[in-house]
């Protein structure tokens, strides 16, 4: 056995497996997030939410995703068929995509490489392509509307998450998460984790991933007041369940960022407790609890100033944080707090 | 990726000195990928040219850019090869992107205005590949050129290149850095005097002014009586 992994067709098979693996992981995850959104959302509301399909309603997202899927697929006329397809493909495929470089526990990751950051980054940048896509193939105007609002508004927070991100690279001296998360790993426990040094960023961090993801009170490529449903208008049936799938996981996705750079990833808050997976899980399931809190209780934004609190408030903000922190640590004050680097952290 | 031994190819440079020169010419991972990197870029490049509508031409445009990411990655630049996708394709080509959607472009006249102008188009054409073939026909590189370009770059192995070129930029070449930094925001605030306009009779919103509003100041209740309203 150990002689045909090493073989090319093993390596192979290898590779497919844990691939698999992860899409299984996240697909199972997305499915019970799904209801998990609807439940909280429901309750905040005073409402049951889903609650006939299955015990407590846990296999309702199987019945809505099997509906979707059995629905005859409309396309409306005058579409630009290649394109009006490809968009939903390329939001599901390039959601997906980023979780290649997501640790979920120390060397659980399928490719651990440098620049593992910057690759979820420019997966994250390439996602616009679905929303504008999918916008103008529609050939409506509804749907036109939405996806230039999205572009311009997910083009604006990237921004201000890019350099965010550069503090915490900046602390570690690496872009690689299993570094960032080793860096956090100081002994104190939750004490040591990125989120005390970086707290501002937390925060902003945090509005910014809502803002990313089309996430209320930022969902406003989908504002259903104004816009019907934005760029997915025109989808139904199984294109439109690739949509809302890749929206999903890429929430997900931002759940575990938050996790990995601010929050220790599998790191046991507590010192003394074995590390592990399942603190990442806990973990990203708490910060989409909060996401979906966020929906439940936030009035939506309008549109100019969902502008003006990305490039007038966050990225001065930003920009400044990281000009601090390369000083911080450049003199590696409070001993190393803001320089794992040095200190080996 | 850092660890992967990558082989030289025939198009490609790599930084790191390669001494497994063992069996030349079989058709590794390596070349497989390379050719079909080259292949889609080098036909995507294509149909932007040929393609009827100008948004098909910048979605050619970006598989162009991600198939040259991925000829990056190939040769060991990983970090130039996210830099590409997420300032080119996330960036620049969102904005070729915009532009294009919200031109009305007539394509009939388009193409009939590239027939009128096609022989002087393709005489300049001529000319500048001609050029550009004596320029490469007559190209000498300095002696020591070579070793100028390899004297900054660490070996692979010892240092990733996010590293190698943060020491040249940062370190190695700081000054020369700041001056282009220094131009480009020059440029910055050229484009933004020369499109700033404060138009009088515009209503613009303040915002501190709209937040610092209450309920005392913003409302005024009035008795009115009925049958004869506010006047």
């Amino acid at each position: 056995m150990t002689e045909f992994l090493q073989t090319g067709l093993g390596i192979t098979v290898l590779i497919a497996a844990q691939s698999l693996l992860v899409v299984g992981f996240v697909m199972i995850s997305l499915i019970f997030l799904v209801y998990a959104d609807r439940k909280v959302w429901a309750a905040v509301q005073m409402r049951r939410g889903p609650n006939v399909v299955g015990p407590w309603g846990l296999l309702q997202t199987f019945a809505d995703a099997l509906k979707f899927v059995v629905k005859e697929v409309v396309i409306p006329a005058g579409v630009d068929r290649p394109v009006y397809f490809l968009a939903p493909l390329l939001s599901f495929v390039l959601a997906m995509l980023a979780w290649a470089v997501i640790p979920f526990n120390d060397g659980w990751v399928l490719a651990d490489i440098n620049v593992a950051i910057l690759f979820v980054f420019a997966i994250a940048s390439l996602e616009v392509y679905g929303v504008i896509m999918g916008g103008w193939a529609s050939n409506s105007k509804y749907a036109f509307l939405g996806s230039l609002r999205s572009a311009a508004q997910m083009i604006s927070y990237e921004v201000s998450l890019g350099l965010i991100i550069i503090g915490v690279i900046i602390s570690t001296g690496s872009m690689n998460f299993g570094a960032i998360v080793a860096a956090q790993d100081t002994g104190y426990g939750l004490l040591g984790w990125y989120w005390l040094p970086h707290l501002p960023m937390v925060v902003l961090f945090f509005i910014s991933a809502l803002a990313e993801t089309n996430r209320p009170p930022f969902d406003l490529p989908e504002a259903e007041s104004e816009l019907v449903a934005g760029f997915m208008v025109e989808y139904g049936s199984t294109p439109y369940l690739l949509f809302m799938a890749g929206e999903y996981i890429a929430i997900f996705l931002m759940c575990a960022l938050i996790s990995l750079l601010f929050f220790g990833g599998w790191l046991s808050p507590i010192p003394g407790l074995p590390d592990g997976f399942h603190w990442m899980f806990l973990k990203m399931s708490f910060f989409f609890f909060m996401f979906a809190m966020v929906k439940a209780i936030v009035p939506r934004y309008r549109y100019d100033q969902l502008m003006r609190i990305g490039w007038k408030v966050f990225l001065p903000f930003s920009l400044a944080w990281v000009v601090l922190i390369a000083f911080l640590a450049k003199f590696e004050v409070l001993g190393g707090f803001w320089a794992r680097w040095a200190i080996g952290g | 990726m850092s660890g992967t031994a990558l082989r030289k190819n025939d198009t490609g440079r790599i930084n790191a000195p390669d001494t497994t020169k063992g069996n030349p010419r079989d058709m590794g991972i390596t070349d497989i990928t390379f050719y079909a990197l080259a292949i889609t870029l080098l036909s995507a490049g294509f149909l932007v040219t040929i393609s009827r509508n100008p948004v098909h031409s910048v979605l050619w445009l970006i598989l162009c850019f991600l198939s040259a990411a991925g000829l990056f990655i190939l040769l060991g630049a990983e970090f130039i090869a996210m830099l590409l996708i997420i300032v080119y394709v996330g960036a620049v080509a969102v904005l070729f992107l915009f532009v294009v959607m919200m031109l009305d472009v007539d394509f009939a006249a388009l193409r009939g205005e590239m027939a009128r102008y096609f022989p002087i188009a393709s005489i300049i054409g001529i000319v500048l590949l001609m050029q550009m073939a004596l320029l490469f026909g007559s190209w000498q590189e300095a002696e020591n050129a070579s070793n100028l370009r390899q004297a900054p770059t660490p070996d692979v192995a010892e240092m990733h290149n996010t590293k190698a070129l943060g020491m040249i930029i940062y370190d190695q070449y700081f000054l020369l850095f700041q001056v282009s930094g220094l131009i480009l925001l020059v440029a910055m605030i050229g484009a933004i005097v020369l499109t700033l306009r404060h138009r009088k009779n515009v209503k613009r919103q303040d915002v501190v002014a709209q937040m610092q509003r209450d309920p005392a100041k913003a409302m005024e209740l009035k008795d009115v009586k009925s049958g004869q309203g506010l006047g």
